[in-house]
């Protein structure tokens, strides 16, 4: 197993070269100039020119390649264009509230999503299995920013309950924290409980069908002991796989989000950051990232080995 | 405990920093009108970098609500007859944020660096014979040729401004962005709190020297009410209108018209025109490329614009937002004048766009049509423009992209077959367009203008007799002059003269109506 997880850090490697490699390029041949955001609209073309020189844009493709890679392998991801800040530091800045606000999600989507599957497929063809079922259809065809208006609409702005937007560190208190974010988690949450919910309820249809769920039965093991101990361990290897790929799905949904909710995480910095072409910081965001991802999914594999023993690497 | 107890005192957990945020009345929370990605008014023209700077620099001179400059930094001056000498005197005991006194070595190395950037800036330095340092507090400017508009230029507040900074950080290249941000305004910039695209705080200086004058724009007193002033950027109309109306930000700068409507109806709130000098549309031509570098093609297409098109589908029906533009300049502004505009007026005439288009040589070539879809106003002027081209036989090519891009395509003088361009949209602040001094747009020297590098020696002759007027009468005839002969270039099309809101909450008090934000006076009750 040790074996295994050092042979998978290490695939990571060529992984992110291939991701530097490719954003670097994308950027590169991607038409759009932060020398001309910089200087404004009013400024001439020559001012562009030169704040373009003067910001070494006007270098051939390898050197500046070159010079931020031997950067990004000394741990320095550059500086922003437009702050002047290092790419470290803005990420740093912003890793916080989007943490907090996976967290929050992913704890909600599971708490909710895989009882609700689990009960959905126990009592299959019932009212809750059909709530469920238009719960999470709902959760698929409504658009993340369209929740999110709603929510702010009822529970900040009629019954004032939560703030409508912005962000409190969890280091002054957690009520605020959790105050300005549980609507963006909810919002964000929704497709992805959609997802997890209906993927459970498939997989514990299959696995309730199975001999020993009849023999567990027929030796008088309580119901809830079938559903949560026996069956659901069986069904948990699809699950864990979409709680994975979904959390790709979480990344994306979380740009929208930031923006509704003005929370001032790694969404919103990647979405400013392409707007105003500021290289770096594409460059510094996309390759964390796919790191986190890469690590997400090495995880995702073993966790497969907890749930089902036949697995080995 | 019981249960009721539990959740009574999780609600006032949940409750308390929205309460103690409300009733904090020495904090501002203001919604700027886009993100504060840097900090340097000199090496950019953004407007919200200059709003933000003006808090945290101080420039010489400052313009009220005249346009008349008046004393800022410096205690006053002398000028020869000629306007060639002029002798400044700065105020004794200005400090920077840092502690350190302002001298003429800062002032000196400031303007330096300004000169380079800003059009007035380069006016002087074209005269320049010396800019020399005569003590600590005494400068002087020695010109080879008169610059009656001297007091102007270091005091307006248009991009780049002509802000004083310590002489270390002055030395920066003009071309590149300065690193620290110290200045001697009412306000200090806190780094360590700048989130940028999120949150940038200012914190009151509390050594600033207030003016006597009654504050008036950029000039007068700078009295600040608040500690701090946290700037919130939302990129969300939506979310920043129910913010605001849920008390969690004071003061929005600039709503988007669809929130306007709803803002008027809450009892809390003020809504009012925040920039009298309003913005001017633009409707930018590449004069190299064909067909474009035909006046006769150019002159078609503004017979058949019309400005009550654009400005419907940039502001929407709300008619006190927006006029008609047959002008140059501000509409308002004293050097506003319609001569020569007489094609922008009455119906419009199709049929005659297309017989003119046909004797100037159109022959259905492709145009190339830049919009910028990610900013409301230029795609709602470039969806105007398609359907006004297609009306009068021109064959567009719609190239839907964002500004970053547009930014990029502009600057191309290469034929449209090469990635160049024939038009795109703008617009230009009303402020910027009272005089020809920081209008860039209304240049016409060519391959030096701007974007589109229109070609007029009559307009180039009319700004610089505008230079040279010593007095508003010779300003204003060289200004008709100058708007005669942009009509007759077409060195762009006004697409009309349009206003914004400005929306804050009831309790906040001394809110002015000006070309930028103007935090001091303003208080919170």
């Amino acid at each position: 197993m040790f074996a295994y997880i050092c042979r998978r850090v290490l695939a990571t490697i060529p992984v992110m070269a291939i991701v530097a490699l490719f954003v670097f390029s994308l950027l590169y041949i991607a038409p759009g100039d932060p020398a001309s955001i910089i200087a404004g609209d009013q400024a001439s073309p020559a001012d562009v020119e030169r704040i373009r020189a003067a910001l070494g844009l006007d270098r051939p493709f390898l050197v500046r390649f070159a010079t931020w890679l031997w950067d990004v392998l000394r741990g320095d991801l550059g500086t922003s264009i437009f702050t002047n800040l290092p790419v470290t530091k803005m990420i740093g800045q912003r890793i916080q509230p989007t943490v907090s606000l996976m967290v929050i999600t992913l704890t909600i989507s599971l708490c909710t999503a895989i009882p609700l599957g689990v009960v959905a497929a126990w009592k299959q063809g019932s009212w809750i299995d059909r709530f469920a079922m238009v719960i999470s259809t709902l959760g698929f065809s409504v658009p993340v920013f369209v929740v999110g208006y709603l929510l702010a609409y009822v529970f900040a702005l009629w019954l004032d309950w939560v703030p409508v937007q912005g962000y409190t560190p969890i280091e002054q208190g957690i009520g605020p924290w959790f105050a300005n974010l549980i609507l963006p988690a909810i919002a964000l949450g929704l497709i992805y409980m959609a997802l997890i919910a209906r993927i459970t309820r498939a997989t514990m249809l299959e696995v309730l069908s199975q001999d020993y769920v009849r023999t567990a039965r027929a030796k008088g093991v309580a119901q809830q002991g079938i559903l949560f101990v026996h069956a659901l361990k069986n069904a948990a290897v699809p699950i864990i796989t979409v709680v994975g790929i979904g959390f790709a799905a979480l990344i994306g949904g979380a740009v929208v989000t930031e923006s509704v909710f003005a929370i001032p995480g790694l969404g919103r910095l990647t979405v400013d950051a392409i707007l105003r072409r500021d290289y770096p910081v594409i460059q510094g965001v996309v390759l964390m990232f796919s790191f986190v991802y890469v690590l997400v999914n090495l995880g995702v594999d073993l966790l497969y080995t907890l749930f089902d023993p036949r697995i080995r690497y | 405990m019981k249960r009721r107890t539990l959740l009574t005192a999780a609600a006032a957990t949940l409750a308390a920093p929205r309460l103690s945020l409300a009733q904090n009345t020495r904090v501002l929370k203001f919604v700027p009108q886009a993100n504060l990605s840097s900090m340097d008014a000199v090496a950019g023209t953004q407007y919200v970098v200059r709003n933000a700077a003006m808090m945290v620099w101080d420039t010489l001179y400052g313009i009220d609500s005249s346009f008349t400059p008046k004393h800022m930094m410096v205690e006053g001056h002398e000028v020869n007859s000629d306007f060639s000498v002029w002798t400044f005197k700065l105020r004794a005991g200005l400090k920077f944020h840092d502690g350190g006194a302002v001298t003429t070595r800062d002032v000196i190395a400031s303007l330096k660096r300004w000169m380079v950037r800003d059009t007035m800036g380069q006016q002087i330095a074209a005269r320049l014979d010396a800019l020399e340092a005569i003590d600590d507090l005494s400068f002087r400017y020695r010109l080879n040729k008169p610059f009656p508009k001297m007091l102007f230029a270091l005091g307006k507040s248009n991009a780049p401004m002509a802000l004083i900074m310590p002489e270390r950080i002055a030395a920066t290249d003009p071309f590149q962005l300065i690193k620290e941000y110290v200045g001697s305004g009412p306000m200090k910039f806190n780094v360590k709190e700048w989130v940028p695209g999120a949150t940038a705080v200012f914190e009151k200086y509390e050594s600033y020297p207030v003016r006597q004058e009654a504050g008036d724009w950029s000039s007068g007193a700078k009295r600040m009410n608040f500690d701090r002033i946290e700037w919130i950027i939302m990129p969300d109309g939506a979310t920043a209108s129910a913010a605001l109306q849920n008390g969690e930000v004071d003061w929005w700068e600039n709503p988007i018209p669809d929130v306007v409507p709803l803002l008027k109806r809450n009892r809390n709130l003020n809504v009012d025109i925040g920039d009298p000098f309003g913005n001017i549309g633009s409707f930018r031509m590449n004069h190299l490329n064909p067909p474009f570098d035909k006046v006769g093609v150019r002159r078609a297409v503004m017979m058949a614009l019309s400005q009550a098109d654009y400005m419907q589908a940039v502001v929407g029906d709300d008619t006190a937002l927006w006029k008609l533009c047959p002008g140059f300049f501000t509409p308002g502004s004293p050097m506003y004048t319609e001569a020569g505009g007489n094609l922008l007026k009455g119906p419009r005439d199709y049929e005659g766009a297309k017989k003119l288009l046909k004797e100037s040589g159109y022959n259905g070539e492709k145009i190339q049509l830049v919009v910028p879809v990610d900013v409301a106003i230029t795609k709602a002027e470039g969806d105007v423009t398609a359907d006004l081209l297609a009306k009068i036989g021109m064959n567009v090519n719609y190239l839907a992209t964002d500004w970053g891009t547009t930014g990029t395509i502009r600057a191309k003088k290469d034929p449209v077959d090469k990635g160049g361009w024939n038009i795109f949209h703008t617009w230009h602040a009303g402020a910027d367009c009272v005089n020809p001094a920081p209008y860039t747009a209304l240049d016409a020297g060519g391959d030096k203008a701007w974007f589109g590098w229109p070609k007029s020696d009559k307009v180039q002759a009319g700004i610089a007799e505008w230079y040279a007027a010593p007095d508003q009468a010779a300003e204003k005839a060289a200004c008709v002059k100058i708007n005669e002969a942009s009509f007759e270039n077409v060195t762009y099309i006004p697409t009309g003269f349009f206003l914004q809101y400005t929306a804050w909450r009831k309790n906040v008090s001394g809110i002015v109506k000006s070309p930028f934000p103007v935090f001091w006076g303003v208080e919170k009750s």
